[in-house]
């Protein structure tokens, strides 16, 4: 289909490939309607009244209010909180599946993949069965006598971050498994014959052949928890409000639909922000060849 | 990897002791709610100290909790058989069309599953409330719908790459139109990819929770939105059961879906 010089067949070639352009239509359109419009509509949304009528009076209201800085800075904490978490437990645990024999590993990946596979409201409510004042890990806690009270685990900052720290995990895990998968064994092995120690190994070896996937683990984490709503909203309590929850508040109990919209473009614009900075360090680590054959 | 450092005894052993904690802390969750689902006690102890199917007996006997299981299963079914058709049709463009025309394509479904959920469910809120259309089945299947079609799409994408076109070719020059061609030949060819990506977006829908909290109302209410109403008021075993048919069903599929892929 390369060198057409027939003007008829250049013509059926251009046909053929209007008509196939033609079958993703469906599929755009509805895509269309049900996630990009809905975009735009917060867009116009965020510069009207309850009346209608056009205003920046939201834009006003939200900026100047304390509440929308506090949202952001939690939202932050918890993204921030939730990656560290991530790359602290998730690089051994991916590095210790890479080095297993592979049956072995398919079989433990299965079986770290199984939270990806129960719905999210599953897993909260297993979640304040162990973390409440009466639950699981209080009474393990306080029957053998480590801590004298209950410790407050839940519908706060910290049962939230664990919420989301296991929603997380296995997202985060499986780009860190497979560039850790593709490293090229006998480089380990080379490094150690010529006296390398184990923590050497993994500095200079292991760690920097893994940037790329760690990187995307990364990414992956914060495009995902910057809009966590579940999550927050049960395992928080009303004590924890990122601007997810600000939103839902706004909307459901304010009826405040332009605060809510300029509220969610807030959210939006955190995104592309955080995107950018993400390709851009992409590139930086590109260009200076760490780990760029992952990145 | 680590085969050459087999005097390291210790820090190995440190290595897997800290990555089954780590399991454990994945499973842990998923795995509690089962002994307490089949408990006889309205209080959550464990180990429970009778064992009853009273929660099971609660959930199936009360008409809110059956009403949103029937419209749960009906919207994922919906789902399923809209964003299937939709997946496979655009994924034959892309791979007809390749290039740039292909990735902005698969950019543009991508979009809603990049996008927060939580963005897309007031948007979809507005829009549906401008048409009177909030708390209605369409609004939620719409929102479903351009979740699942980028889901379907990972499944159907690789499956078409191993397709050979040249059969579709030579249907077409013997004179099969195109809806023959493609209902004819790539349909049954693909039927095990097809079933798989039915499953996956029917899965997605089940699953899906913060579209359905906002957008769907009364009648309509799905179970994961009555689930997360009654996690915010208080804790029911009856949710318990729920969890552990939900996982248990899950489980299969997902057991059913990569037992295929591997046959």
């Amino acid at each position: 289909m390369t060198a057409i010089v027939d003007p008829a067949l250049a013509a059926d070639a251009r046909r053929e490939r209007r008509f196939f352009l033609s079958l993703s239509l469906p599929a755009l359109f509805i895509v269309g309607l049900a996630a990009i419009l809905p975009i735009l509509w917060i867009i116009r949304q965020s510069f009207l009244t309850t009346g209608g009528e056009y205003t920046v009076g939201n834009y006003e209201k939200v900026l100047s209010s304390g509440l929308t800085w506090s949202a952001l800075l939690t939202t932050l904490e918890l993204s921030l909180g939730t990656l560290v978490i991530c790359i602290l437990l998730g690089t051994p645990l991916a590095l210790a599946l890479a080095s297993a024999r592979p049956r072995v590993a398919n079989l433990l990946m299965a079986f770290v993949m199984l939270p990806l596979w129960t719905s999210i409201l599953v897993r909260t409510y297993g979640w304040l069965v162990l973390l409440r004042r009466d639950g699981l890990i209080n009474a393990a806690l306080t029957g053998s006598g480590l801590t004298a009270e209950p410790l407050p685990l839940v519908y706060n900052f910290t049962g939230t971050l664990i919420g989301m720290v296991h929603y997380m995990l296995p997202l985060f895990l499986l780009p860190v498994y497979a560039a850790m998968r593709d490293i090229d064994a006998n480089l380990v092995r080379a490094a150690a014959s010529m006296g390398a120690t184990l923590g050497h190994v993994i500095r200079t070896v292991i760690l920097p052949l893994s940037a790329g996937g760690i990187f995307s683990g990364s990414m992956i984490v914060f495009i995902y928890t910057i809009g966590f709503f579940i999550t927050p909203a049960v395992l928080g309590g009303g004590k924890v409000n990122p601007l997810s929850i600000r939103i839902e508040r706004t909307l459901s109990t304010f009826q405040d639909w332009g605060s809510a919209s300029v509220l969610g473009i807030l959210l939006l614009v955190l995104m592309a922000l955080i995107g950018v900075m993400f390709l851009a360090a992409r590139r930086l680590m590109a260009r200076n060849k760490v780990g760029a054959a992952h990145a | 990897m680590l085969d050459a450092y087999p005097d390291n005894r210790l820090a190995l052993i440190l290595l897997w002791g800290f990555s089954a904690l780590v399991m454990a802390f994945l499973m842990l969750p998923t795995l509690v709610v089962v002994p307490l689902s089949f408990s006889a006690s309205d209080l959550l102890e464990f180990p429970p100290r009778a064992y009853s199917l009273r929660w099971y007996e609660n959930f199936f006997g009360s008409a809110t909790w059956m009403a949103g299981l029937r419209t749960s299963l009906i919207l994922g079914t919906l789902t399923a058989t809209v964003a299937v058709p939709l997946a496979l049709l655009a994924c034959i463009s892309i791979n007809r069309l390749g290039g740039k025309a292909a990735l902005a394509i698969q950019g543009v479904l991508l979009t809603p599953s990049i996008v927060p959920g939580i963005l897309l469910a007031i948007g979809l809120f507005f829009v549906l409330a401008a048409q009177g259309l909030v708390g209605t089945l369409f609004g939620v299947l719409v929102g479903h719908v351009v979740l699942a079609i980028p889901v379907a799409c990972i499944v159907l994408l690789p499956a078409l790459a191993r397709f050979d076109w040249n059969q579709v070719q030579a249907a077409r020059s013997l004179g099969a139109n195109w809806a023959r061609a493609i209902g004819g030949i790539i349909v049954p060819q693909l039927r095990l990819s097809l079933l798989s990506a039915t499953l996956m977006a029917f899965l997605t829908s089940l699953d899906e929770s913060v579209i359905s909290i906002f957008v769907a109302s009364g009648r309509n209410s799905t179970l994961p939105k009555l689930m997360f109403l009654s996690l915010r008021d208080q804790i029911d075993p009856t949710i318990a059961a729920i969890s552990t048919l939900w996982t248990a069903i899950v489980v299969v599929v997902v057991l059913i879906v990569t037992l295929r892929q591997r046959s």
